[in-house]
């Protein structure tokens, strides 16, 4: 079909647009990655720009790999994410397989208190009474339990187990499968993509969450890295990073350790999003209108 | 004799869902149920168990917004002191101020955050190429992946006085730089837009899917009738993903007063506070630092009803207007 001018017109204006929205998107964050391989003093004077590296070194990884409270937090991180993301990951899909099942008596009532939740809750101060009460303040469980599932995910998953033709449950139950086995060897294989997405949602989640780690941690043995962070970045306090370094180096190497800081802690999540991104585009779209 | 025995049955039938009756039902009915799902309910304790404790508990234990609590008496032991800590609130000088901030943000970010993910789905609808409209996206989505310190953490780097921003600034129009972080009438734009710069592109997606989700005849239709590419979208695409744009809507507004309380933590500090504090910042404050659990705690009750009533309000709205809602 032939294309009116006004069309063609918005066809060039419209690329033109989303590539200079791709641009500014990606500006800062490609600037935080060169100025971390560049040379302090020259970051320093370019004033927020910079196209290329200027004089390579890879000076501020070092500082910040030789930096014990960034690797602790570096691992406390880890922690975090792996043991909080597989207990959010085996509680929701028992959580979905159990309420996508049909005949179940209390089904719909445990749902609409699932949901219930989601448009009204106690908030931060009974929560955090809550913790103290439990005697999990200053313990890496005040990180996990609180948040050990997520409804909207719930919701998520079960939408997509409720999509599994129920021929295939009903041969294996003839076999002699239980509820276990269904879920194990026969749901979950099914909805890889979706327990996919689930991992990152909720190892995103972990990953970059810091405000629990404020209110509920004082032992900096166990600060996740967003924390230290934050110290870097909010507080503008590089003193832990720069020891060893004469006074007049120290703001400008204080500064790219900074930019390698934040690559060292984003660049994990940002290398992983891509391969799931088709998956992620429906499972947005199952659990955010559907559910 | 008929009629009789037509009575009789009545009766019986009625007899037969008489509460008692209806009880043991029930319980009959739970007891096989209960026989027959024992493997599904072990597995579902644990989540229920989580809800209970960590969704309920907090739900329970706000309670000590009428109370005057003390961590020395606890929960049971401190004194119940009715409507005191709201009144309190209502009249304290910060009301007027958080009420203003939190609802002046979430009703900016109705008006420009959520259009703007609109827009960026219809246009990245109209482009032809496949790899350009997939490259696009996952740039755009990137930042979403970004933690908020590193998000608030540039922010502060570019928006410095000595940042690029000023400098651009600077040297297009030769004002004096400004340090935007500390200027309380910047506060609203630099939040709403590094809000915008930091979702578009995710809130996108639920749009495109709705579109993708629009049956392509109504398009082959709208092309006979002679409507070009604009008509197209504004007559078939827009009336296609408005059932999603509602149900997303309604969702915001239950959520507006819930404004983004970890973002503006990063961001404000006090020479903003006049803007930048929000109901949930200032909960904070009073209850996590000075720990003055009751009154934060009523101040959070007041904010959790409020964004109800509003969620129950739009959802009904919703409802009246078209078949679209959350229940």
């Amino acid at each position: 079909m032939k294309k009116t001018l006004g069309e063609r017109l918005f066809d060039y204006g419209n690329i033109l647009f989303l590539v200079l929205l791709s641009i500014v998107t990606l500006y800062p964050l490609l600037y935080i990655l060169i100025a971390s391989v560049s040379d302090p003093a020259y970051v320093a004077q370019a004033r927020g720009i910079m196209l290329l590296p200027k004089n390579f070194t890879l000076d501020a990884y070092n500082m910040v790999f030789k930096n014990p409270m960034i690797i602790t937090s570096y691992l406390n991180t880890l922690f975090y994410v792996v043991v909080g993301t597989t207990l959010n990951i085996v509680l929701t899909s028992l959580g979905a397989y159990a309420l996508s099942r049909k005949n179940v008596l209390w089904k719909n009532f445990i749902m609409f208190m699932i949901v219930f939740t989601m448009f009204f809750e106690g908030g931060l101060i009974p929560l955090y009474l809550l913790v103290s009460e439990l005697n999990m303040i200053d313990t890496r469980w005040a990180l996990i339990l609180p948040t050990a599932v997520s409804a909207f995910n719930l919701i998520i998953m079960r939408t997509a187990f409720q999509g599994i033709p129920d021929s295939l449950e009903e041969s294996a139950r003839i076999d002699g499968a239980n509820d276990f086995t269904i879920l194990f060897k026969i749901i979950l294989p099914l909805s890889l993509p979706v327990v996919a997405v689930m991992v990152l949602f909720y190892g995103v989640y972990h990953w970059n969450s810091w405000f629990h780690a404020m209110i509920f941690l004082q032992n900096r043995e166990l600060f996740p890295v967003q924390l230290i962070l934050r110290e870097i970045l909010i507080a503008n306090d590089t003193s832990s990073m720069t020891t060893g370094v004469s006074a007049v180096d120290a703001m400008p190497i204080g500064e790219t350790v900074k930019y390698a800081t934040i690559v060292v802690a984003t660049l994990p999540i940002l290398c992983l999003y891509p391969f799931l991104q088709k998956y992620f585009v429906k499972g947005v779209m199952i659990g955010g209108i559907k559910g | 004799m008929a009629k009789v025995e037509k009575e009789i049955i009545a009766g019986s039938i009625k007899q037969k869902s008489s509460f008692g009756d209806r009880v043991t039902n029930f319980k009959n009915k739970a007891v096989k149920d209960f026989k027959r799902n024992k493997l599904i309910y072990l597995m579902i304790s644990p989540v229920v168990l989580y809800y209970i404790i960590f969704q309920y508990g907090p739900m329970y234990g706000l309670q000590i917004a009428f109370k005057d609590y003390s961590p020395a008496l606890g929960f049971h032991g401190s004194p119940w002191v009715g409507f005191e800590h709201f009144k309190d609130f209502f009249n304290s000088f910060y009301f007027g101020r958080l009420l203003k901030n939190t609802i002046l943000l979430s009703f900016y970010s109705l008006i420009f955050a959520f259009p703007a993910g609109i827009i960026l789905a219809l246009l990245l609808n109209e482009v032809r190429g496949r790899v350009f409209k997939r490259t696009v996206q996952t740039v755009t989505y990137m930042p979403h992946f970004v933690s908020l310190v590193v998000i608030v953490g540039i922010l502060y780097d570019f928006t410095a006085r000595d940042g690029v921003i000023n400098y651009i600034l600077v040297s297009l129009f030769g004002i004096e730089p400004i340090a935007f972080m500390r200027e309380s009438e910047w506060f609203r734009t630099l939040y709403i837009g590094s809000d915008i710069w930091q979702n578009v592109g995710w809130s996108s997606i639920i749009f495109l899917a709705a579109m993708s989700g629009i049956d392509p005849s109504l398009y082959e239709a709208a092309k006979m009738d002679g409507a070009g590419r604009f008509k197209q979208m504004i007559h078939v695409t827009l009336p296609g993903i408005m059932p999603t744009v509602v149900i997303l809507l309604i969702l915001l507004i239950g959520k507006f007063m819930t404004v983004g309380d970890e973002k503006i933590l990063l961001m404000y500090n006090p020479t903003t506070y006049d803007t930048a504090d929000v109901i949930g910042t200032y909960v904070y404050r009073k209850g996590i630092l000075e720990s003055d659990f009751s009154y934060s705690a009523a101040v959070g009750l007041f904010k959790a009803i409020i964004a109800f009533t509003l969620l129950v309000i739009a959802n009904g709205i919703a409802r009246k207007a078209g078949d679209t809602k959350l229940w």
